[in-house]
């Protein structure tokens, strides 16, 4: 039986996990997009067993990448050939899904990033640094105190005939700001509409300062699917917005993708395969090194009855390659 | 009297050597960690810059282990480290904390008062000798820099993960026990020699990232969440364009042929910036044209939140990275413990640099090919 290739890209966010699979011409397999709800293990697991019974039989998997801010944990998870942060693999991806691309705006939960492309390479790039104003979470909260669902939150501000100013620095000031305004009797739509023209305002002003944003510009990330925010963006730039069909999993895409080509070089996979992943136990317990007074809390991992990882030190002793770490303990 | 000092990168080193030679007491304090950062905060201003902080801390951590006297330079710069020593002994005495406190302000005009510091720190010494004991520290200075610059080279080419900085904490833990400048410089002789023959992949071919900045960010590893170290454990050699022995050879030292060569780096910035608006910043635009000049890959900016000057230089950074076509990055440190934000914006800058230069050097082979 001739079995066809598949690549699997992991990304594991602060909101979502993503699981996309793509063939060898980058078409999608599947794609699931599910909520973290604080167990990224459990879920990633539960996702990981979703993905096997929606690919066909005849597939093989021959290489997993992961990415967000959970691809560390991911990686030990499914076993991961690449292990790269979100910056790349977005960039990567909007560069394989829309050639022209020269800016990519992505407003993921819980950070918010612009990537500026030329010539098909990254070659700047910005994060949110101190302020979750402009992120996905903050909108997920509005939505929630207005009680609309976050789904109907874009089409809602559409309907906005006059929007109203909301100040959009500052998530708290945004909030008084909205509360003032539905208490003088404001309609629901316009200050909705003004928190989607805030939210833009704070990005362009925040994570694009200084960044030349040229067309064609690509908006990607959970929020994309947010037409009141995309209506917006259009507006403040002044062109068009591509906002590309899988928009909300383009970081898992671009970790499929990064998958791929380490593959290419002939390299055989470290997956673990998805009966192992579904069945394998994770375990963790935390303590607190006591190597110096940083007192570092260090999570370890265990997978089964082994130690699959270490995170939190400082000073490398129990560093995130488990080779230096037993060097680094060796000395000290 | 027992004396201590705030801690900045190796300084300790030479410090506590000078101190040694002139028979005086000295507390070193110990190494920064989480400990000092929490006594820090909590006991400066909520709007201070994070280094003012972390001075606090080590000042508390080392009265509790007896020292009564604190050293501290000044600078009478127009950056908020002119005032740290004052405002460092008023926060002290608000505590309650009975110790003396002397700042070296630059001699520039009032002679007198400097020297009259340093008679109040070395008691009955001969002038002979302390200045000879300057001469020895400030030789100490400079060849932990050196060490340093070993290190910088060999983590991005080490053959084994971890070798290079499994040689420094020996370094450190040894050099503790030493006394005085005479010991404390062979040590640093000693491993020099050690780190130096640490051995190198071939194969690694490191990109190179010039680190700019402000000073104590730079030099304080703590602070800059090991900057130096994770870059170089991605195959990155560090260039450091502030270091300890730049600073004494500036500020402190008679050396002509140094103080040519920081102007003729500070001119570079002309176009841009021409005149000191304060700490660094004007430095951080001139060793950015130089790095660029110099075909660095990268640059990156470092600065505590809420550092005047250096927001200033961040401002004007664009244009240079324009004019130069280098990429340059800012990061910003604070009081933050999570590093996975910056860990990911250090990977993607590494990863951006690499991408580029692949394609640069296909172009090169394209170009050979066509011609």
């Amino acid at each position: 039986m001739n079995t066809k290739k598949a690549f699997l890209g992991v990304d594991v966010g602060s909101v979502s996990i993503n699981v996309v699979a793509i063939d060898q011409e980058n078409n999608l397999l599947g794609k699931i997009y599910v909520r973290t709800e604080g167990k990224p293990i459990q879920i990633l697991k539960e996702t990981m067993a979703n993905m096997a019974s929606m690919l066909p039989h005849d597939v093989e998997v021959k290489g997993v990448g992961t990415t967000g801010s959970g691809r560390e944990l991911a990686a030990v998870v499914v076993g991961a050939d690449v292990v790269k942060n979100e910056i790349t693999a977005h960039g990567i991806a909007a560069l394989t899904f829309v050639p022209d691309a020269r800016t990519v705006i992505e407003i993921g939960g819980q950070d918010s990033k612009i990537i500026i492309l030329r010539n098909g390479v990254v070659s700047d790039f910005a994060m949110n640094t101190v302020c979750a104003a402009g992120t996905g979470s903050f909108l997920d909260r509005q939505a929630s105190r207005l009680n609309i669902p976050i789904e109907k939150f874009g089409e809602l501000a559409l309907k906005s005939k006059s929007p109203v100013r909301i100040a959009g620095r500052c998530a708290v000031f945004a909030e008084s700001d909205m509360i003032h305004k539905q208490q003088m009797g404001c309609s629901c739509e316009d200050i909705i509409r003004g928190l989607c023209e805030a939210l833009v305002r704070n990005y362009l002003n925040n994570v694009g300062k200084g960044k030349e944003i040229l067309p064609r510009v690509v908006f990607q990330g959970g929020v994309a699917a947010n037409v009141g925010i995309r209506k917006a963006f259009e507006d403040a730039l002044g062109c068009e917005i591509t906002v590309p069909e899988h928009y909300d999993v383009m970081g898992a895409l671009g970790a499929a993708i990064l998958a791929k080509d380490y593959a290419s070089g002939g390299r055989k996979t470290k997956f673990k395969g998805f009966e192992t992943i579904v069945k394998e136990e994770f375990t963790s317990r935390s303590f607190e090194c006591s190597g110096c007074a940083n007192y570092c809390e260090i999570v370890e991992l265990m997978a089964g009855d082994s130690i699959a990882a270490r995170w939190g030190g400082r000073c490398g002793r129990w560093s995130r390659s488990n080779r230096t770490a037993e060097k680094a303990c060796a000395v000290i | 009297m027992k004396v201590t000092f705030p801690h900045m990168g190796q300084a300790y080193l030479a410090i506590k050597g000078l101190l040694d030679d002139l028979g005086i007491e000295v507390v070193v304090p110990p190494p920064i960690t989480q400990k000092t950062l929490e006594i820090g905060t909590k006991l400066s201003p909520e709007m201070a810059c994070l280094p003012l902080k972390i001075n606090i801390g080590n000042y508390i951590e080392s009265i509790e282990k007896g020292a009564d006297t604190i050293i501290i330079t000044g600078s009478c710069g127009p950056c908020r480290f002119g005032y740290y020593g004052v405002v460092q002994k008023e926060i002290l005495n608000d505590l309650g904390y009975d110790v003396d406190m002397i700042i070296f302000d630059p001699p520039n005009s009032d002679y007198k008062a400097f020297i009259d510091r340093i008679r109040r720190l070395a008691g009955k010494n001969s002038w002979a000798s302390i200045a000879q004991a300057f001469n020895r520290a400030s030789t100490i200075v400079k060849e932990a820099d050196e060490m340093l610059d070993i290190a910088l080279k060999k983590r991005a080419r080490e053959a084994s993960r971890g070798d290079t900085d499994s040689k420094l904490y020996r370094f450190e833990r040894e050099v503790m026990g030493k006394h005085g400048t005479r010991e404390i410089l062979e040590t640093i002789r000693k491993y020099k020699v050690i780190l130096s023959q640490v051995e190198e992949n071939p194969e690694i071919w490191p990109l190179k990232i010039g680190l700019v900045g402000e000073i104590y960010t730079l030099i304080e590893p703590y602070v800059n969440l090991n900057i130096e170290r994770k870059l170089g454990y991605m195959g990155v050699e560090v260039c450091r364009s502030l270091t300890l022995n730049e600073w004494v050879k500036v500020h402190l030292s008679l050396d002509i042929k140094h103080r040519v060569r920081h102007k003729r780096i500070l001119k570079k910035a002309a176009p841009y910036l021409n005149l000191c608006v304060g700490g660094h910043a004007w430095q951080t635009i001139a060793n950015s044209v130089y790095y660029s000049e110099c075909g660095l890959d990268g640059i990156i900016q470092i600065m505590p939140f809420g550092c005047m000057p250096e927001i200033v230089a961040e401002s004007i950074l664009p244009k240079v990275s324009q004019d130069y076509g280098t990429p340059i990055m800012t990061l910003v440190v604070d009081e933050m413990t999570g590093e996975a934000g910056y860990f990911t914006r250090l990977e993607a800058f590494v990863d951006l640099l690499e991408q580029k230069r692949r394609r640069r050097a296909d172009e090169y082979q394209e170009s050979i090919f066509r011609g």
